[in-house]
């Protein structure tokens, strides 16, 4: 269903069902209003150079690195190794923290972000973000909580299209047969998993381009792990996706190119060895990377 | 081995066993709470003490005076208690014993105070607050010696209540929005240099004698601009000294919202104004709700700013721009210092009022202040869902202009 699932959109609306989805034969989602990936390449971002500084602390040193369109990279690397600098550096979050400095660029779709004159809300609307801990917004209903940004970001939508956004949305997240039929409880209400899935719905409703994930699961249980990692799975064709990860095993299963950061007592982080997640967890080319990924150190 | 031989043909038995009854009820073991030993204890220290305190008070010491005997009593108690608990229990039980002790009557010692208040003002309010007419008639025709049953306090009712309306209309934007900024600020650096000496003028309007604040209003707004003595010169009084305490309340708790909610309220494409605004004060609600509950019983207690500003009248006037507007601190005020036992009584009924109304604005406050009850919006949703269907149904081309946006909104998110 594409385009042309346009006219089933009335269908989604008349039939007052919000109460039981699983028992009516919803249209398969047409693409969401804004989230319809048809008309849009997905887009690919490259840095080069990039130098971070906490203060006179340089936390990373010319990191040069391309995440290539729907593919689903993933940043390794032991703590404090920058890796999470880097990730907050590409939708131009390093900036909030007092105190930080970059130099180099970060080219989305070929074009700076840190270009003078470029807004930063822009830049991070068009590139997600998705915490370490899940961050619902308390105040808000589930539903509120899924189109917050809209709110956030100034876009206006009918309530149909809000209804629909959030349907979509919440269904990209896996998340919709559990909730529909809840979607005005406030969104702490939900489980840990839940509630991180929440965050990622959040984020799709702006329809981004790419999606950064901080170690989304770090703080949630095996099975919830296991659900974000299909959500992570099946949004690869909708999202180019960034995911920093702790564990190994995850960036092996979901991602398909890989890059690992090392940062040692003295010197600011870089990254060691990147390429195909495959070749760099099977025969690695530099043995930093080998003892990593075999659990040797880290 | 030997045992064990005869007891094997019993096992094919042991099936038909009638089942064991039930065990019965597992008595609870008593967690914390005091035993019989421990109220016996303090008991009889507490009968001891006051024993010994009438002798040494009445018949040894040449003392008098009930405070001095109550507090003859307690010094003896505590030490009775320490002696009798020390022949009975070690020295560390004893010191815990004897901290529970001072924790106690200190709580049960403000508790006392508090209820003697209000109790002293309850029971010398009640002669005029216990007839009906106090709170529906005014002062204007109660002379002096009028009996208890004329006159009123519902013009200072509704003058405090106006009064404190409009202050709290002027303060709370005012002070939220201060806190706001004193939260905000800081994280830019252009605008971090003026939070400093925001937050000291903030410190220094808290201290603020209330006399001054009644003082500069008379100044600056009766005197020089030339307005007359009325209900919203008392308001601007009030508002300059409520502000300072709802922007420190207020601060509080906006700088309690979790940094990860901003965060995530700026990847989601924000600015700093929509965080605050969607995410930051809702969030703080129910600390702004306490925050301008701070302020409202602060300002409606307040004499001195009213007392030079509002005048003070025995009718009702309802106009807060024009003409003198009596309130119930002044209405107190005013009454109590006169000769007559029953305007005395009218001024105590009117503070019993006072904290009636305070205690109104509390409960108000606590209740608006909650956050949504999380099942209201789930009762409303198939209504609205209702609501779409129908619109949706009778027109038929209504899906068009609903698909039609979409692009649009694809556009503007790019």
């Amino acid at each position: 269903m594409t385009e042309t699932a346009h006219p089933a959109f009335p269908v989604q609306t008349s039939g007052g069902d919000r109460e039981d989805p699983p028992t009516v034969p919803l249209p398969p989602v047409p693409g969401g209003p804004q989230a319809d990936p048809a008309p849009r390449a997905l887009s690919g971002l490259e840095t080069r150079e990039v130098t971070a500084w906490f203060g006179p602390r340089k936390v990373l040193e010319r990191v040069s690195f391309t995440m290539r369109a729907g593919e689903i990279t993933a940043l390794i690397g032991p703590s404090g190794c920058g890796k999470s600098t880097y990730l907050r550096i590409l939708n131009r979050m390093h900036e909030m923290v007092r105190g930080a400095a970059l130099a180099g660029e970060v080219l989305l779709e070929g074009e700076d972000v840190y270009a003078p004159g470029r807004r930063p809300a822009e830049v991070r609307r068009r590139i997600g973000m998705v915490f370490q801990r899940p961050n619902p917004f308390p105040a808000m209903s589930l539903y509120d909580n899924v189109v917050s940004g809209l709110k956030l970001s100034g876009i206006r939508a009918s309530r149909e299209e809000r209804d629909h956004l959030v349907e979509t949305s919440l269904r990209r997240a896996g998340l919709w047969d559990e909730v529909s039929n809840r979607l005005g409880t406030p969104g702490g209400a939900l489980s840990g998993g839940q509630q991180q899935r929440l965050c990622i719905a959040r984020s799709l409703a702006v329809s981004p381009e790419i999606l950064l994930m901080d170690e989304p699961c770090s703080a949630l249980d095996p099975t919830s792990t296991r659900r974000i990692e299909e959500t992570i799975a099946e949004l690869r064709h909708r999202v180019t996706i960034v995911i920093v990860t702790h564990n190994m095993q995850q960036a092996q299963r979901v991602s398909q190119s890989c890059a690992f950061f090392l940062a040692t007592h003295d010197t600011p982080g870089r990254i060691v060895e990147s390429g195909p997640t495959e070749r760099l967890f099977t025969d690695p080319a530099d043995p930093r990377t080998a003892d990593y990924v075999n659990g040797r150190f880290g | 081995m030997h045992s064990t031989l005869p007891q094997t043909p019993q096992t094919p038995q042991r099936p038909a066993a009638p089942e064991p009854p039930d065990p019965p009820e597992q008595r609870r073991i008593k967690l914390g709470g005091t035993t019989r030993e421990e109220v016996l204890t303090m008991l009889g220290a507490g009968a001891g003490s006051l024993a010994l305190d009438w002798l040494l008070y009445e018949r040894v010491l040449p003392l008098s005076g009930a405070f001095g005997f109550l507090l003859c009593w307690y010094l003896l108690f505590l030490a009775l208690y320490t002696l009798v608990g020390r022949l009975q229990w070690d020295a560390l039980t004893v010191r815990e014993r004897l901290a529970t002790a001072l924790a106690w009557s200190s709580g049960l010692l403000v508790l006392a105070v508090i209820a003697e208040q209000i109790g002293y003002v309850a029971v010398r309010g009640l002669d005029a607050a216990r007839h009906w007419n106090f709170f529906t008639e005014t002062m204007r025709t109660t002379a002096p010696l009028s009996p208890i049953t004329s006159g009123g306090c519902l013009h200072a009712v509704v003058g405090s209540l106006e009064q404190l309306g409009l202050a709290t209309l002027f303060s709370v934007p005012l002070g939220v929005v201060t806190a706001v900024f004193l939260v905000e600020a800081g994280t830019s650096r252009r605008s971090a240099r003026f939070v400093t000496p925001v937050r000291v003028l903030v410190e220094a309007m808290t201290a603020l004698p209330s006399i001054v604040a009644g003082l500069f209003v008379l100044g600056v707004v009766i005197l020089t601009l030339g307005a007359e003595k009325s209900g919203l010169a008392a308001s601007l009084a009030l508002t300059v000294m409520m502000t300072p305490i709802v922007t420190r309340a207020a601060e509080v708790v906006v700088r309690l919202v979790p940094g990860t909610l901003k965060e995530a309220s700026y990847a989601l494409g924000a600015g700093q104004w929509r965080t605050v605004w969607h995410v930051v004060l809702p969030t703080a609600r129910p600390g702004l709700t306490t925050a301008v509950v701070l302020g409202m019983a602060r300002g409606v207690g307040e004499t001195s700013p009213v007392l030079l500003t509002a005048g003070f009248t025995a009718r009702m006037n309802l106009d807060p721009l024009h003409g003198n507007q009596a309130s119930l601190p002044l209405y107190v005020w005013n009454y109590v210092k006169q000769p007559y036992p029953d305007m005395v009584a009218r001024a105590f009924a009117g503070a019993l009022t006072l904290m009636a109304v305070v205690l109104v604005l509390f409960v108000t406050a606590r209740v608006l202040g909650r956050h949504r009850a999380p099942t209201e919006r789930r009762a409303r949703r198939p209504l609205r869902r209702a609501r779409t269907t129908a619109t949706a149904a009778v027109p038929a081309p209504a899906p068009t202009p609903a698909a039609v946006p979409a692009p649009v909104l694809a556009v503007e998110s790019r």
